[in-house]
């Protein structure tokens, strides 16, 4: 790659991710998800369909989920962006991470990234959300593995958590329901 | 490493362009009418970018609105007419009370468009200037090339109707046949002037130009009719609850005097390349209750223009059938409501 010519035209934007203000240069036609990935070395989004079917990219601009996949990297001059790598406070897992991991809510751990942001955003709003909200919430991002229960339980965890850190879930979460 | 090169990861990319960011109407519509037919606006983006990425769409100029005073948010009242930017994202009319209590079919369309991550992100302007739908074009290049590609785009041969002379990509915007029902109004603005039309003035029964509006007229303010004694609801047919395009969707509106059907529109969307207004259908209510018989034989009158053909989800013949149920239901909620 030594040979390469200098890049044209790139831009040179500030943009503020994970609390951070960053300088970075990169292409005008490239995606959030594209700078972040390629430009930033911020891979824990991922990248699925590309095209606004699938939601794994989300992450938060303003606090508000979006897709970076859909939206462009100059166009993100000035905003706040939290992707899943801020989700942690420093080695400390996020509730929902925590709660996802325990109750098996994430399996291949692909639509994760994407899914967390979005429950994240929910929780911030509502940080009592029936079931039916978080379903609504979750329903732009797709999980081919868990069947979305867990996930759902997980968030619902999660939500006791931020509460009482020491909230427990339930033995039939755990163990199964008897019948 | 960071910062490395394109072409190592397999990623549909968005074509080459320009960006500009005009901060007026005004430069909005010079910029446009300078970078010529190359140029395209660009809104939430969330039906331009995955067009351009697949390279149905390849805009020289990309002109974003996002930055654009006086183009975002709801104002006035119901009574007089609430007027609405056409940058104002789905999110933020679902969420206005005032929206959602004066003109329930609009926040029902709205609510059932997508996701809601791509209703924060998508705008109602862009809704309704979508792009037509159809499965032989909703694809990738190399898809696309593979089948020597179609009249909409790179190809010159209609593969739903080889016959035909023009496409029949699909009308897919959920807010176009509610806008078109409810006589809602559209203001349009170019560098050398201005102009209102109706809604259902906007759309072409041509798949490929499926709009009247010039390219380098922007789309500024939709006008919403005074509430004064009409209802309106949306049904929508798909197969999912999200994620998914309409391939029926249903826009009626009545005005009553009492119990009694003074005048009613119907407007049929996903069932041709601009939404179809079921005229018949519509009169037959006009001295009606809504009573049982006449939301049947109204449903059955809605059959006739609905004319679904092979390019979508679902069979066709199921698609045209279900229209009665969907006009039904329709009808069944200006009643209740
Ligand atoms: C997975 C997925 C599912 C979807 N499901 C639905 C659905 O169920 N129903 C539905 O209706 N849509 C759906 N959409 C399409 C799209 O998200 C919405 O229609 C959205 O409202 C488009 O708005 P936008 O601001 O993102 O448009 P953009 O992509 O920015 O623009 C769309 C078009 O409108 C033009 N345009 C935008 N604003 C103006 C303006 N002010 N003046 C002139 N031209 C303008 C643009 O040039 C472009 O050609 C879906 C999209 C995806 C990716
Ligand atoms: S209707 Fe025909 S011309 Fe139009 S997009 Fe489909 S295959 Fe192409
Ligand atoms: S990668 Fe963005 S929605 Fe699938
Ligand atoms: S855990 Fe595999 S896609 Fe959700």
């Amino acid at each position: 790659m030594k040979t390469r010519l200098p890049r044209k035209r790139k831009v040179h934007l500030r943009i503020r991710v994970n609390g951070e203000t960053h300088e970075v240069a990169f292409a005008p036609h490239k995606t959030l998800l594209e700078v972040l990935r390629e430009d930033m070395g911020l891979t824990g989004t991922k990248h699925g369909c590309e095209l606004g079917e699938c939601g794994t990219c989300t992450v938060l601009i303003d606090g508000e989920p979006q897709l970076s996949c859909l939206v462009l990297g100059l166009e993100c001059e000035g905003m706040d962006i939290i992707t899943v790598e801020g989700l942690a406070d420093g080695p400390q897992p996020h509730p929902l991470q925590q709660s996802f991991a325990e109750l098996g809510a994430a399996q291949c751990g692909y639509c994760t990234p994407g899914i967390l942001l979005a429950s994240k955003a929910l929780l911030d709003e509502d940080p009592n959300p029936p079931r039916d909200r978080i379903r609504e919430a979750l329903s732009g991002n797709l999980c081919r593995c868990t069947g979305y229960i867990k996930i759902y339980e997980a968030v619902e965890l999660a939500a006791r958590r931020l509460k009482d850190p020491k909230a427990e879930p339930s033995r039939e979460i755990l163990r199964g329901y008897e019948v | 490493m960071a910062g490395s090169g394109e072409n190592k990861t397999a990623m549909m990319r968005l074509s080459k362009f320009k960006y500009l960011a005009p901060r007026s109407v005004n430069d909005a519509a010079k910029m446009l009418a300078d970078a010529g037919p190359t140029a395209s606006v660009v809104a939430g983006g969330t039906d331009l970018y995955p067009n351009m990425k697949r390279r149905h769409q390849t805009p020289k100029t990309l002109i974003g609105l996002r930055r654009v005073e006086g183009m975002r948010g709801v104002s006035g009242t119901p009574e007089g007419g609430l007027r609405i930017g056409p940058m104002t994202t789905l999110t933020a009319l679902e969420r206005n009370a005032t929206v959602k209590a004066a003109h329930p079919g609009l926040w029902k369309a709205v609510h059932s468009i997508s996701t809601p991550i791509l209703r924060n992100m998508g705008t109602l302007g862009g809704n309704i200037c979508l792009d037509t739908r159809c499965n032989y074009y909703d694809q990738n290049y190399e898809w696309r090339r593979a089948i020597n590609f179609c009249m909409k785009c790179d190809g010159d041969t209609c593969w739903v109707a080889p016959g035909s002379k023009v496409c029949l990509a699909v009308s897919s915007s959920d807010t176009a046949p509610l806008l078109c029902a409810i006589g809602a109004r559209l203001h349009l603005v170019s560098a050398t002037g201005e102009r209102e039309i109706a809604a259902h003035e906007l759309y072409r029964r041509d798949g490929i130009h499926f709009l009247s509006k010039r390219p380098d007229e922007l789309l500024t303010e939709i006008v919403l009719p005074a509430t004064n004694g009409w209802r309106s609801t949306y049904r929508k047919l798909r197969r999912r609850e999200a994620f998914d395009f309409p391939v029926l969707g249903v826009g009626a509106w009545a005005s009553f005097d009492g119990p009694v059907v003074k005048e009613a529109r119907i407007f049929l969307g996903a069932v041709s390349p601009a939404p179809v207004e079921a005229a018949e259908a519509a009169k037959s209510l006009v001295g009606t209750r809504l009573e049982p018989d006449a939301v049947a034989r109204a449903s059955d009158l809605a059959y006739g223009p609905a004319k679904p053909v092979d390019n979508t989800d679902f069979l066709t013949r199921w698609r045209k059938e279900m229209t009665k149920v969907y006009v039904k239901g329709a009808l069944e909620d200006l009643r209740g409501s």
